[in-house]
């Protein structure tokens, strides 16, 4: 598994015990993965193939974007098709407009897409943010809605439901996906970059802090809109590009697959299943259901029990792992270390009283109850 | 007098809409979760009366009597299955559950009834009354009364009722009405067992009144979150107003302007208004969780 991993801040570290696997494992892991990514559409040609891999890619993408904003500030957008769909229907616009010939030029607008994103996440944002917890959430789905009628009711520009089509790269075969594939996973690894970016630095902070604690940080001297509002931004920019990325793939745009109420249950579902919040969640999360997906649709999709497989794998994932796969293996790494260190150091005592300060420390930073690293049985949350 | 008639046809459409959006409400007051899966309840509740009505030829509003009691033992069901186990940040982790069960039935419900359109055709569908030039079709005025009924119901059970005072108190502090010996599991349980029921109610009057399939229930869960968000959560009086204001300004604007843009007038209107009362109409304002 990817080593590139959560460090939760802004607990107070309990001595000896890293919160993250050592630098070589993280670095190499990293390594590992790209290596891997690079090298997949040589190693598996079959256009089958490597079309479910463009697809994960445009996803990995949008969760690492969607995760700058609703993972770190734990304000949980269900209406990022708004950008998603916004990124399409920007580059499809643009690709009629300037007659941009289809292949290598048409990658050129994906920062434009993603740029369009963000402006347009300017006002959106702006309006969203006032609201806080469901309201905030249900508003997202709102605007969604609200940019899916204007596609279907707008129809001088977007031709409504007949959609737009954009012309097909003259790239034949095998070849054919490897442009969009490379194309994806250079965008992800700058999604991911600036992730980790934004998770290192004091301005990453201040996101955590309001997903913490709002009020507080507010309190504290940090400027809590402008900051919700640029992650906000950054997170559109990104799903933007996502969506342009789908566009030119798919090569045609229409009011509910752009503005599309799955797609925002999906990247929601991979975060959540990757861990939200952390760095490695939405990759992990990404490269273990899409694949999973795309094989579950192609399966069964005729008769829509794709449908009734995702909600089901999804409830499983909400009530087994309900922090999420990448913080559940940094406990475990942890839960290792702690008793290592028990053994080593510590008279033997009764079992958990060493532990429990690490626990409590991760569970700040993490939102990963201390029932869970000791071992004990889940106790209920005052609501 | 279009306009007068699409006002009259807005407030009675309103009133079924207010019974589905009360469900939601209610459910969000005593619980603070938003019952995603409201949407799709809906349709299975249409397709409920659909199915007693076509093999058994039992009248929709007839079927009510099975229906409602069904749908509210689905609602108790979903909470002790699904609501109840959650341990921690209740609020998102049960919209995102609700929202994965919305998908799993939609699912089902698609593979069961096929995504063919099916619509409730009973003899009174296409009649009507008129009243000078106003026509008031007589599905409408039915639905319309049955919803009076059934709210006056809800109204009656929340505030004359030993059960309605332990349900209010839970909506005002959990935990206190913990502390003074009420169930409160119980009464979330039968709150969402209501909100479930209602929307038996309301799907029949949906399949009466439109041709509808498993996906319908996208639609429908939007407007609905928007009039509970206009009206503001966990007001029921706030659900009952959004929802008749948004129906007469949907058929206002259709008639006036034209019937696409009745919707999005309405949503922009509600964004307007939550720029200025980001609580919603009657909606309580937030307070810090301690």
């Amino acid at each position: 598994m990817t080593a590139i991993d959560v460090t939760p801040v802004g607990a107070a570290a309990p001595e000896h015990i890293p919160y993250e696997p050592p630098t070589a494992v993280r670095r190499g892991g990293t390594a590992l993965v790209l290596v891997l990514l690079a090298a997949f559409p040589l190693v598996f040609t079959n256009p089958a193939v490597t079309s479910i891999a463009v697809f994960t890619m445009i996803f990995l993408v949008a969760a690492c974007g969607w995760n700058i904003f609703s993972g770190y500030t734990g304000y949980i957008s269900i209406g990022h098709a708004a950008y998603y769909g916004i990124g399409q229907y920007t580059v499809a616009l643009l690709v009629m407009h300037l007659k941009v010939p289809a292949g290598w030029d048409t990658f050129t607008l994906l920062p434009v897409a993603g740029l369009v994103a963000a402006v347009l996440a300017v006002p959106i944002g702006f309006l969203l943010l006032r609201v806080r917890k469901h309201t905030f959430i249900i508003l997202t789905v709102a605007v969604m809605f609200i940019l899916q009628l204007l596609a279907f009711n707008l129809t001088s520009w977007t031709s409504g439901s007949g959609g737009l089509e954009l012309p097909f790269p003259t790239w034949t075969g095998s070849f054919f996906n490897e442009p969009f594939y490379y194309v994806g996973l250079a965008a992800a690894v700058v999604a991911c970059a600036v992730s980790w970016w934004v998770r290192r630095s004091k301005y990453g902070l201040g996101l955590l802090s309001i997903r913490d604690d709002e009020d507080r940080a507010r309190g504290l001297g940090i400027h809590t809109t402008r900051t919700k509002l640029i992650a906000y931004l950054m997170s559109a920019f990104f799903v933007g590009i996502a969506g342009g990325l789908y566009a030119s793939f798919v090569g045609s745009v229409y009011p509910q697959f752009g503005f599309d109420p799955n797609f925002d249950l999906a990247v929601a579902v991979l975060v959540f299943v990757g861990g939200i919040g952390t760095l490695s969640g939405p990759v992990i999360g990404t490269l273990l259901l899409i694949p999973l997906q795309q094989y579950f649709y192609l399966q069964f999709g005729n008769d829509n029990l794709f449908l009734i497989a995702y909600g089901v794998l999804f409830i499983l994932i909400l009530r087994l792992l309900p922090g999420g796969i990448a913080p559940s293996i940094t406990q475990l790494y942890r839960r290792v270390l702690v008793a290592r260190q028990l053994r080593a150091t510590a008279p033997p005592g009764p079992p958990g009283t060493a532990g429990s300060p690490g626990a409590a420390g991760i569970s700040r930073a993490s939102g990963i109850t201390p029932a869970t690293v000791t071992g004990a049985e889940g106790k209920e949350d005052t609501p | 007098m279009l306009v007068l008639q699409a006002i009259i046809d807005g407030v009675l459409v309103g009133g079924f809409y207010a019974l589905m959006a009360c469900g939601l409400t209610l459910v969000f007051g005593v619980m603070d979760i938003v019952n995603f899966a409201q949407g799709i309840l809906v349709v299975l509740g249409a397709y409920l009366s659909y199915a007693l009505y076509a093999h058994l030829n039992i009248d929709p509003f007839l079927g009510l009597l099975i229906t409602i009691p069904v749908m509210f033992v689905v609602g108790i069901a979903l909470y002790w299955s699904m609501i109840k186990p959650i341990k921690r940040e209740r609020v998102i982790m049960s919209l995102l559950t609700m929202f994965a069960v919305g998908t799993v039935m939609e699912g089902i419900l698609d593979y069961i009834f096929t995504s063919n359109l099916v619509a409730i055709h009973t003899s009174y569908v296409n009649s009507s009354v008129k009243l000078g030039s106003l026509i008031f079709p007589s599905i409408y005025l039915y639905a319309f009364a049955m919803s009076v009924l059934l709210l006056g119901g809800v109204y009656y059970l929340l505030y004359r009722t030993r059960f309605g005072r332990s349900l209010r108190a839970s909506m005002q502090n959990p935990t206190a009405a913990r502390l003074v010996g009420i169930n409160t599991d119980w009464v979330s349980a039968f709150s969402l067992g209501i909100g479930v029921g209602l929307a038996a109610a309301g799907g029949m009057v949906f399949g009466l009144t439109n041709s509808f399939d498993a996906a319908s229930s996208y639609d429908l869960i939007s407007r609905l979150l928007a009039i509970v968000i206009f009206g503001g959560f966990g007001s029921l009086s706030g659900a009952l107003i959004a929802s008749i204001v948004m129906l007469v300004i949907q058929d206002v604007v259709a008639v006036v302007w034209s019937p696409t843009w009745g919707q999005t007038t309405f949503y922009l209107i509600l964004v307007l208004v939550l720029l200025l009362r980001p609580q919603g109409l009657l909606g309580r304002k937030a307070v810090r969780a301690q």
